[in-house]
């Protein structure tokens, strides 16, 4: 039996399904209607409301992706500390949510902020003040925070995981105290979990439609945004390909500086 | 001590975090009245009105079988992958293992479109095969990915053994290394099941006029406002798989000093 012959459903599946597909993006990105070859599609990001909604997307993605990180790196690291039953926490807190669908997840956030939702009924009992956040980038950021923590909390916890206590127990040994050891034992050596995070935390969030839809109100368009119209509404498919491959442009320049970064090279999913 | 406490503190924050949302819709899938802004006293008609909704059936109907179908095609090219990428050279695997990474990294929205674009100049008319065909691309990666490290777990020498004692390739393949790939198996199944289900985007380009995932007849209700029925259907949805997984993890079953990854 020739194991290798195995592989080819998946080489022909792969070569239909994800090859091919990208190559007509491209195709579609660098012709106009009658095919021939332009670069209008891809310098229209230049004009006003694309450059504007990339602006937007850029930045309300990077500002969710250095929340996500500040709040998953200890939320990682004590899960690490306690070694009992986390496996199963770890499905609870991140797997389960999963099976109530994200549209509706999302959408709850909704009632949960209104003018007299629960947030701020919370909020002035306990003597704040108001939160008005819906329909404006805060909610945007909350939501995308929300939908893609897991995956930063993921790849830092498995790095975490990974490092040898011995490592840490020596540093202790030598007259390391608290805090010395963390910024010069865990935090370098959970580089590449902290890097394999933002990439995958920065992507969806960069790329996304459905949650400055939801959350947005519809007034705040992001790149995502853009490209949908042109392909559900708008009906421009060379315009809408040629702003997919701006947006493809920065997704590679983080899968390039994230493969510099990161010796091992295999992408740690999950 | 106050360590302890405030780490325990911390959780509970994401908890609430993560959890409110869930709860918001469990509880308004109980509410009377059909705003979600205001409580109009506890009412379980939704759950009976669900039943009878047609389109929701539908959708859930095409939801189910499309996660199914898709996680279980996705199962057995990834799977067979992973044993046919255990004989290859470093070169081809790593071609192989680039490829699988590129649907896991690029965005969603690009998948999306690309698919839509094959279909159409292909001549598909745009349905339930070609969600079907697209949920099947983006699962592949996930069963790799989760079969790849129990292949680089296997023993070699347990297949030689059995080659030794007399049984053929395919006995030795169906008797030792399968069953040894098993518990990667199933979580790779388990995880495309759950990213089907969960898919909006994709489908969203890829479906069609005439038919619907939840997920896309709650986008298109999103504007609308949501029916109620969805919110109970996600309820019951969402506490069987939470007894499932308690059933699961509180069955006492045997103690193997196997560790088992089921993430």
């Amino acid at each position: 039996m020739n194991k290798k012959a195995l592989s080819a459903p998946y080489l022909f599946w792969s070569a239909l399904f994800i090859i091919v597909p990208l190559c007509m993006v491209f195709y579609y990105g660098l012709t106009d209607k009658s095919g021939a070859f332009t670069l209008q599609n891809i310098l229209a990001i230049a004009r006003a409301e694309h450059a504007k909604a990339l602006w937007q997307a850029l930045l309300l993605s990077l500002g969710s992706t250095v929340l996500c990180l500040l709040l998953a790196y200890p939320l990682a690291m004590i899960l690490c500390s306690m070694r009992t039953r986390q496996h199963s926490f770890l499905v609870l807190i991140f797997i389960l949510p999963m099976w109530m669908n994200f549209l509706l997840r999302t959408f709850a956030w909704l009632t949960l902020l209104e003018k007299t939702g629960v947030v701020n009924n919370v909020l002035s009992f306990l003597g704040l003040p108001p939160l008005n956040i819906i329909n404006t980038p805060s909610a945007i950021v909350l939501g995308m925070v929300y939908n893609f923590l897991p995956f930063m909390v993921l790849p830092i916890y498995n790095t975490l995981a990974k490092i040898d206590q011995n490592v840490i127990a020596a540093a202790r040994d030598l007259g390391a105290n608290g805090v010395q050891t963390f910024l010069r034992i865990t935090l370098p050596l959970s580089v590449p979990g902290v890097i394999s995070g933002i990439t995958m935390v920065f992507v969806p969030a960069l790329t996304t439609f459905v949650i400055s839809t939801i959350l947005g109100g519809s007034k705040i368009l992001l790149i995502g945004n853009v490209i949908e119209q042109e392909f559900t509404q708008t009906g421009n498919w060379h315009l809408g390909s040629g702003l997919s491959i701006v947006l493809m442009m920065f997704i590679i320049l983080n899968m390039v500086v994230s493969a510099v970064t990161d010796k091992d090279g295999e992408v740690n999913a999950l | 001590m106050i360590r302890r406490i405030s780490q325990k503190i911390y959780i509970g924050l994401i908890f609430v975090f993560l959890y409110a949302p869930i709860l918001t819709l469990m509880v308004l899938s109980f509410n009377a009245s059909k705003s979600r802004a205001k409580w109009g006293g506890f009412t379980l008609k939704w759950y009976s009105q669900l039943f009878q909704n047609q389109d929701i059936m539908e959708a859930l109907w095409n939801t189910l079988a499309i996660a199914g179908l898709s996680a279980l095609a996705a199962t057995l090219i990834g799977t067979m992958t992973c044993v046919a990428l255990g004989g290859m050279k470093k070169r081809s695997r790593t071609l192989i293992m680039g490829i699988t990474n590129i649907p896991m990294l690029n965005a969603e929205i690009v998948t999306g479109i690309s698919l839509m674009l094959l279909y159409i100049s292909l001549n598909m008319r745009l349905g339930f095969f070609t969600v079907l065909c697209s949920h099947i691309t983006f699962n592949i990666p996930y069963v790799i990915l989760s079969v790849m490290p129990r292949m680089h777990q296997l023993n070699p020498n347990t297949y030689e053994a059995a080659l030794d004692l007399g049984a053929s390739h395919l006995q030795a393949f169906f008797r030792v290394t399968l069953p040894d790939l098993m518990p990667g198996i199933l979580s790779g199944f388990l995880m495309a099941f759950t990213m089907s289900l969960d898919d909006f985007v994709i489908t969203h380009f890829t479906k069609g006029p005439g038919i619907d995932t939840l997920s896309t007849k709650i986008y298109t209700e999103v504007r609308k406002g949501i029916k109620p029925e969805i919110y109970a259907l996600s309820t019951i949805i969402f506490v069987a798989v939470l007894l499932l997984l308690f059933l699961v993890n509180y069955t006492p079953r045997e103690k193997g000093p196997k560790k088992e990854r089921r993430l």
